[in-house]
């Protein structure tokens, strides 16, 4: 399992009710079921991933996010988890509302914008900073709304979200010195769990 | 049969009768005394009989779901595409049954059939049926075949209806229900489709009130004009541009009103080809069975609460393009059963096809049915 799944499985206890929206091929859910009785459905749009969840025996929903929530009532889940795809969709405040209406806590990972070489990238080269957290070119990214780690507590603060726990961490999913002490430029992958 | 039986197919099967002398008490209060069902079965039922599949047919369908009955029939079953070796509903892991629905034309006890009582044909006395009485016999059936819990119960447009309402009424005796290109009701527009269909056939004047058996003739104009326009329901907008476009079939106009554009002409031989192998008691009954189909009517309009003592997994699919039950009627479906917390997936296919598209080998459909029922294989074979 991917190492940033392994992280955010820690956070949910057993028999736990999971919303995982972009849940890929199901690994997490997966795992969650398997080990921790969880109750989970994933919501994705590609195909090849859906049938990888079937083939799991995890409950995926064929759901584009960027048409919101509105199917699920409101608390209906005790997490809702969203990786790597907050940067994704066409309007990560809404998702991130969303996200909180239907759940206790939402979980989320995604790229720090704000890492050193991203920033050296763009500064010193003076091109689209491209790297393994952010393999696209400008012109074929899914990535529309990348915002660095800074910019996203300072969300959090306008919305009166509470962040309950953050890791942030370099490419190899490990925190250290560096990325405590100076998360915005040294971590390259935010996961954050947060409520209202 | 073509030349050579492709090898992904279940090959010559054939039908078999089960008589039921048991009565069925019907939900409309009537009771049917005994009956006879039509099924075929494809592939072999394993030793605990937990590896079989009820397919359940919709509207127009009929118990020959896959394979040939003799070297001179030239289509396979209904449902061949997806049921055979290898095919997604894989009959070298499942034991596939289908059985015929009760009201049917094609064997089981239905209008055309004898009234044992009477010793006359039942026409139009013969009782209505619903849903919920066509699953009560499925279920005898599985009783008679020794099945007590189906590994899945299938079904796409009215069959997906059978297989939810299984889902309802027998919560214990299925694994799974697939639920494909179906709704928890019909709308308003659906039950008005169906009356112009039923209109046509009872407004023409070979109907006879129903008993045309006994002035040797049938209402073939009638049932006609009722699958042409079922028909146009079936097929989308794009698949009719598509197939037929503003084609005509001489290249000119006539001014008149015998067959000019392409479309007319397909419509006309489906209705007429439909006619000659269909019931008109039958239809009325199918399309009624359709109309009356709404599980959550006695519970209070709540469709979360008619779902809410199902135990079954369940796989909803539905067609992008399709107009009949549009895939928001699915995610009704879908979302009524993430409420009451019940494991479910959901897929919408992408395809130009329209409501038929659950009939049709269209790939991306075939993978993911076929991912998912692998699954409920393999959970058989771990039991």
């Amino acid at each position: 399992m991917r190492d940033d799944l392994a992280l955010i499985s820690r956070w949910i206890p057993r028999g736990a009710r999971v919303l995982d929206l972009g849940c890929g091929d199901g690994d997490l859910l997966a795992h969650l079921q398997n080990d921790r009785d969880v109750n989970g459905y994933g919501l994705e749009i590609d195909q090849d991933n859906i049938a990888a969840c079937f083939a799991k025996g995890v409950n995926v929903i064929e759901q584009d996010l960027d048409k919101g929530l509105g199917n699920f009532q409101s608390d209906r889940f005790d997490y809702v988890v969203m990786t790597q795809a907050l940067q994704a969709v066409l309007r990560p405040d809404s998702v991130l509302d969303e996200m909180l209406r239907v759940g206790r806590e939402a979980i989320i990972t995604f790229p720090n914008f704000g890492h050193w070489r991203v920033r050296s990238y763009l500064g010193f080269k003076g091109r689209m900073p491209v790297s393994s957290a952010l393999p696209y070119e400008w012109y074929d990214t899914p990535n529309i709304h990348l915002c660095t780690v800074k910019d996203f507590e300072a969300h959090c603060r306008e919305r009166d979200i509470r962040i309950i726990e953050r890791q942030v961490v370099n490419r190899h999913h490990r925190s250290g010195t560096l990325t405590r002490a100076w998360p915005n430029l040294f971590g390259e992958i935010a996961i954050y769990r947060v409520t209202l | 049969m073509p030349e050579t039986i492709p090898q992904d197919s279940v090959g010559l099967v054939q039908p078999q009768t089960l008589h039921v002398d048991q009565p069925l008490e019907l939900e409309c209060g009537r009771v049917l005394p005994s009956y006879d069902l039509v099924y075929e079965t494809y592939g072999t039922l394993n030793a605990n009989a937990s590896n079989a599949v009820l397919i359940c047919h919709a509207l127009s369908g009929h118990h020959h779901a896959a394979g040939y009955h003799s070297d001179d029939e030239t289509r396979p079953g209904w449902w061949d595409s997806c049921i055979g070796p290898g095919k997604p509903i894989d009959t070298n892991r499942f034991f596939v049954v289908c059985p015929n629905n009760l009201g049917g034309c094609h064997g089981s006890s239905g209008p055309g059939s004898q009234n044992p009582e009477t010793g006359q044909l039942w026409g139009p006395d013969f009782p209505m049926m619903t849903v919920k009485d066509w699953v009560k016999s499925q279920a005898q059936l599985a009783d008679a075949l020794g099945i007590h819990r189906w590994a899945a119960v299938v079904g796409g447009s009215l069959g997906g209806m059978q297989a939810l309402q299984w889902s309802i009424d027998f919560p214990d005796r299925l694994a799974n229900a697939v639920v494909i290109a179906a709704a928890p009701k019909l709308s308003a527009q659906n039950i008005a489709f169906n009356e112009v269909a039923r209109q046509s056939i009872l407004t023409d004047p070979h109907f006879h009130g129903g008993r045309y058996y006994l002035h040797d003739t049938y209402p073939r104009q009638g049932l006609i004009l009722a699958r042409m326009v079922g028909h146009i329901t079936y097929l989308s907008d794009d698949a009719m541009r598509m197939k037929f476009g503003r084609d005509l079939r001489s290249g000119r106009f006539h001014f008149g009103f015998d067959v000019e554009f392409q479309v007319e002409s397909y419509l006309r031989h489906q209705g007429e080809t439909f006619s000659r192998n269909f019931d008109a008691n039958t239809y009325l009954l199918m399309t009624k069975a359709l109309d009356y189909f709404d599980p959550a009517r006695e519970c209070d309009g709540t469709l979360e609460k008619a779902l809410s003592g199902t135990r079954c997994n369940f796989l909803v699919t539905s067609f992008n393009s399709d107009w009949r039950f549009s895939p928001e009627r699915s995610r009704e479906i879908v979302n009524a059963l993430v409420q009451v917390g019940r494991n479910v997936s959901y897929a919408e296919i992408d395809t130009p096809k329209g409501h038929d598209a659950f009939l049709l080998p269209i790939p991306e459909y075939r993978k993911l049915f076929g991912a998912y029922m692998g699954r409920v294989a393999e959970a058989v074979s771990d039991a």
